[in-house]
């Protein structure tokens, strides 16, 4: 049965080609993907296969050497650095694996960080903040500074970082990868609420087939070429 | 206003080695504005030099005396509009080496002429006319020994020795005067010409300098030649020359206080720029994933140059501007010591001073931000993870 949602990640014949010295590394070769709007999509494969680096385009961190990178109607690869910066601004939220708070800054001003770029006004912003926390369940633990926050709870505030700004897309690199299992579980049913309760678009990289089994599709990326079975 | 917090989080990560740093700028800045205090003190002089003065002084040295019969000859010199002489006197209050005090006989009617800068009551000003014993000393002095209007002050003189059949000299207080100006030296004593050659043993006739004031300053060069060429080929010759020439050349004695100030100063400057390039350049590389973390969010790359520039501006202004205002509150409440009677912090001291705070700012920041501003995402966040 065809997914009749609109298409909003189109990846297009892209390459990407590392250069190490005198050596050129094709770290992606001719990808052809497509995310459809409202889809939770698990990108599964082995260490240097290439999730990363497709994560990292998608979220406009980086360039392809060659191909169509559109998200929405921005053709993501033909943007300049101060447009991308400005477009994931607006469009992208990122979880990390290992979190990545600002560790001076407390749980609120963490998440607040992203909509310092906006025209928000403070009062504002204080309300985004509140119902972003509030939504990963951390309301108690605004004034928590990350070192004195469990794993779970750090990545939490991350989600919330992520969220605030109600991103179209929300990239996840490997969001359990550095938390245990019942954390773990924890992070991936909420990741699956935001997707389903309010329809984020979610493209998650994961080295854990439990948590694929989260997402609606998954996709094996090995050797820079996308398969929808699993690499052996 | 909405970055601020960002930028002061920076600073606060590492606190002991901010506050390390913090001190050592601080400390950079204290000492400049001590040594801007020194300078103005040792060339305070030179400020208080009215423009329209001449000084004269015996041709082979300062310390050497002239003839009070030159006033009537100075005055004849076209262009001259006043004479005073002065005599250094050496006076010793209570014989301690800390109340060696600026003491010189004066005429009081040439004096008030030629020094409008001292302000003294009408009535103490006739109160000396009246009083052959009189003698007038500036606020400072009064107020640093205690004294007030009609205080006998027994004085010695290194110089003078004592009067006849008397075993100091003596005088009444019967003014009191203030400075006009902020740089005006108001520890002088001041006590009548009459009084002093009457009762002095030697060198009667002779005076230490004189001041001159002329009609118009654009021709002191060619008065103040006029006036040598008068006493040239006499047994004192002079040497006449700007009152500021002459103060600064008083100064330089002690060597080229400009000169000497600014090695010291910009040795310490240079050392502390190192020290804020390093915190900073050390903090930018401590924080390589956070910066990777601020871009990946929307940050532009010229955003985070901004950032980091502010903190090192942040820091370099609030260390600066502690350690001037530290220096001008211990300048303006400790006495100074007796050698240096004009002790003050000039206001083009602290200009300069808040404009190398932030000078200071942008050139140790401006490496490790540009770093920043440079950093790939995607390799900050590899760094990092």
């Amino acid at each position: 049965m065809s997914d009749s949602r609109p298409t909003l990640v189109l990846i297009d014949r892209v390459n990407r080609t590392f250069t190490r010295g005198s050596q050129s590394v094709e770290v992606l070769s001719g990808l052809h993907l497509e995310v459809k709007e409202g889809e939770f999509l698990a990108l599964m494969g082995p260490s240097g296969s290439g999730k990363s680096t497709l994560l990292n385009l998608i979220g406009g961190l980086d360039r392809p050497s060659s191909g169509t990178l559109q998200i929405g109607s921005d053709r993501v690869d033909q943007l300049s650095d101060s447009q991308l910066a400005h477009w994931r601004a607006r469009h992208i939220g990122f979880v990390f694996q290992f979190y990545n708070l600002l560790p001076a800054l407390n749980a609120e001003r963490n998440v607040e960080l992203p909509l310092l770029l906006t025209h928000l006004s403070k009062a504002q912003r204080r309300d985004h903040v509140a119902a972003a926390l509030n939504a990963v369940g951390l309301s108690h633990r605004t004034k928590a500074f990350p070192r004195t926050m469990s794993g779970g709870e750090q990545q939490r505030v991350g989600i919330a970082r992520a969220i605030v700004t109600d991103p179209t897309v929300l990239l996840c690199d490997e969001p359990t990868g550095d938390l245990d299992r019942k954390s773990g579980d924890e992070i991936l049913t909420l990741l699956q609420s935001l997707n389903k309760d309010h329809g984020k678009t979610i493209i998650m990289v994961t080295h854990d087939p439990h948590a694929s089994h989260r997402a609606t599709r998954t996709v094996h990326l090995d050797k820079g070429q996308l398969s929808d079975n699993p690499v052996d | 206003m909405k970055f601020f917090h960002l930028v002061w989080a920076g600073l606060m990560r590492k606190k002991l080695r901010t506050v390390l740093t913090f001190f050592s700028i601080m400390v950079a800045f204290m000492l400049f504005a001590f040594l801007g205090s020194l300078k103005a003190a040792l060339t305070g002089g030179v400020q208080m030099a009215g423009l329209d003065r001449l000084m004269l002084r015996h041709k082979i040295s300062f310390i050497m005396t002239l003839p009070q019969a030159y006033k009537a000859r100075i005055l004849n010199v076209p262009g001259v509009k006043a004479v005073c002489h002065q005599t250094w006197f050496g006076g010793v209050y209570q014989d301690k080496p800390e109340n060696n005090i600026g003491t010189f006989p004066v005429i009081p009617e040439d004096f008030f002429e030629m020094f409008p800068e001292f302000i003294l009551k009408p009535e103490e000003k006739q109160a000396w006319l009246n009083t052959r014993t009189g003698a007038i000393v500036g606020r400072k002095t009064a107020n640093r020994l205690g004294w007030k209007l009609g205080d006998r002050i027994p004085l010695k003189s290194s110089i003078w020795g004592v009067p006849a059949g008397m075993s100091q000299w003596e005088f009444e207080i019967v003014g009191i005067f203030d400075g006009a100006k902020k740089t005006t030296d108001t520890n002088n004593f001041y006590f009548r010409y009459d009084y002093f050659e009457e009762a002095r043993q030697r060198e009667k006739g002779m005076v230490g300098w004189y001041s001159i004031k002329i009609s118009d300053p654009a021709r002191s060069a060619e008065i103040a030649a006029k006036i040598d060429e008068e006493f040239a080929n006499s047994p004192y010759e002079t040497k006449t020359e700007a009152e500021a020439a002459f103060v600064q050349g008083f100064a330089n004695q002690i060597g080229d206080i400009g000169a000497i100030t600014m090695a010291v100063v910009g040795a310490v400057f240079f050392t502390i720029l190192i020290v804020a390039g390093n915190t900073m350049g050390q903090s930018v590389r401590e924080r390589t994933e956070e910066l990777g973390v601020l871009k990946a969010l929307g940050f532009t790359n010229s955003r985070v140059l901004i950032l980091v520039l502010l903190e090192s501006c942040l820091l370099a202004v609030i260390a600066g501007f502690s350690g001037l205002g530290i220096a001008w509150v211990i300048v303006n409440t400790v006495e100074p010591p007796q050698m240096l009677p004009l002790v003050y912090l000039p206001q083009s001291t602290l200009e300069a001073g808040a404009i190398f705070a932030v000078a200071l700012g942008v050139v140790a920041g401006i490496i490790p931000a540009w770093q920043a501003m440079r950093l790939q995402i995607a390799e900050a966040l590899r760094r990092g993870g």
